[in-house]
């Protein structure tokens, strides 16, 4: 009998959604950063704005850093009118993705508690229904007994260390399949001839009389017409090649997710004073995600005794996780910003653009600041959604504080 | 987790500690004197590299003592502690 050829017997590998592209020597428009940020900001800028000459540098594979280990949740109950403005919008627009697409996004309006535990969570979050609703955004007050209607496996008794004493809850939110959005949205960019370089780290930028003029990569340089960075956590790094300093400070992010269960969990559940929020994926895994590790670093792991302290919260609020599993710890490296907002415009070198300071929160904002990105950058000025983020607000003092609302880890 | 060397008490676990950013950051002499700019440097920017940051820790379950480390942010390994008021040690 003749060996048979391993792999033989499987299915054709399906069509690939994107051909992997050999860097040109030249792009109207360079993006840095190959992540939800990068891929929305590049299929906006094709599909709204008609720039088509773009290529996408990723220094790993795409959708590999930040976009791989987010835990996709998507809300827009944010504080202040500026932040209701762009995550609004991403909502928005997440709600008609999957048709745009024409791809299987797996998101799901599945709604969101943030719990309050305090008699000051209790005011802050009452206060922050009302800016919503003024903000045209969905969210009600929920008292201990309807947070259980909407989540029967959380623990409302009143004699655990931090009680509910209630939440706030924005019904249109809910998750997505974090990987399904960046291979749609990478499709419908390909589609419209954007370009993708993978394993191309961008090491410095090239600036000549203040203006950018290209990239040196691991791959060679590359002449860019404009400059977006979309580099998350590397931000810093990068944008000092161009002698930015910036206020963001890089931090390890921790997840985790336990072995698959059956469903149990019928929302997502926020607790900024526990440090822990909780979702339970399609295929039934627990998603979890801990607050950010103190000391700055470039590491993508965490120190274990967050993920031992965020498993402890867990078990308090939803006593069912006990028996479950972790399956898989990981970690990301976040940019947090000084007010929890993130930082969205232009820089002091011109064609040069900036997008980061997302912090523990960027996923939810993937078509809301592509969309505004990809304008910024077309027009060399900032889209009125992001204009209250520039870098330039921790000079004025328009800070944008959403350490309440950006719940755990900032 | 990362051991951490106190130069009081010698390597204890990071739960024990507390964290606080960039080292060397001194107050301004004048506050009032600066421009926005200037304040806005001070308050909200701090070094960000993706190699040897010199830090400030605090050994705050332990003998409550503040000192500095230079720790490489890509690796974690940590080069040298020095006690507060000691200049940064050259490390490589």
């Amino acid at each position: 009998m003749s060996p048979r050829t391993p792999g033989a017997d499987l299915p054709e590998h399906p069509d690939r959604l994107w051909s992997a592209a050999e860097p040109k020597s030249s792009y109207d428009v360079v993006i840095v950063g190959g992540g939800g940020h990068g891929l929305a900001t590049a299929y906006y800028l094709a599909k709204n704005h008609g720039i088509t000459n773009v290529a996408v540098l990723e220094r790993g594979w795409l959708a590999g850093g930040n976009m791989a280990r987010n835990t996709t949740i998507i809300r827009s109950n944010y504080l202040w009118d500026e932040s209701a403005g762009i995550y609004e919008h991403a909502l928005k627009l997440w709600e008609g993705l999957e048709e745009e697409l024409d791809y299987p996004l797996l998101f799901s309006q599945r709604g969101v508690l943030n719990l309050a535990h305090s008699l000051q969570d209790v005011r802050d979050s009452v206060r922050r229904v009302h800016a919503n609703n003024l903000n045209g955004v969905d969210a009600e007050w929920l008292d201990p007994e309807q947070v259980k209607q909407v989540c029967p496996i959380v623990n409302i008794s009143p004699d655990v260390r931090y009680p509910v004493l209630g939440a706030t809850f924005q019904p249109r939110a809910g998750i997505a399949k974090h990987d399904h959005v960046a291979w749609g949205l990478a499709r419908a960019a390909a589609a419209l001839g954007v370009e993708f370089i993978e394993h191309c780290e961008v090491t410095g930028l090239q600036v000549r009389d203040g203006r950018v003029t290209g990239v040196e990569t691991t791959r060679g340089t590359i002449a860019a017409g404009r400059v977006a960075l979309c580099a998350a956590g590397h931000t810093s790094v990068v944008a000092a090649t161009a002698g930015i300093d910036l206020p963001i400070q890089s931090h390890p992010l921790q997840a985790l997710v336990s072995e698959l269960l059956e469903p149990v969990h019928p929302t997502v559940v926020m607790s900024n004073a526990v440090h822990v929020y909780v979702s339970q994926a399609h295929k039934g895994e627990l998603v979890m995600g801990a607050g950010i590790d103190a000391a700055n670093s470039y590491r993508q792991r965490g120190a274990f005794h967050i993920i031992e302290r965020q498993m402890a919260a867990a078990l308090e609020l939803f006593p069912v996780f006990a028996r479950a599993h972790v399956l898989r710890t990981w970690g990301g490296v976040v940019d947090v910003s000084p007010d929890a907002s993130p930082i969205v415009g232009l820089t002091p070198v011109e064609n040069l653009y900036l997008n980061c300071g997302w912090g523990t929160g960027g996923f939810k904002a993937t078509p809301g600041v592509g969309w505004c990105f990809a304008h910024t950058v077309a027009n060399d000025e900032p889209h009125p959604l992001n204009a209250p983020f520039s870098l330039d607000r921790f000079t004025t003092g328009a800070l944008v504080d959403e350490h309440g609302a950006a719940a755990v880890a900032h | 987790m990362l051991l951490i060397p106190c130069p009081w008490c010698g390597p204890r676990e990071e739960a024990e500690f507390h964290y606080g950013g960039q080292a060397h950051v001194a107050y301004p002499d004048d506050p009032s004197a600066l421009s926005d700019e200037e304040w806005a440097r001070y308050l909200f920017f701090r070094d960000n590299p993706k190699g040897r940051f010199a830090e400030r820790w605090s050994h705050s379950a332990g003998c409550r003592r503040w000192f500095n480390a230079v720790r490489d942010t890509a690796t974690n390994e940590i080069h040298a502690v020095y006690r507060v008021g000691e200049a940064r040690p050259v490390t490589s």
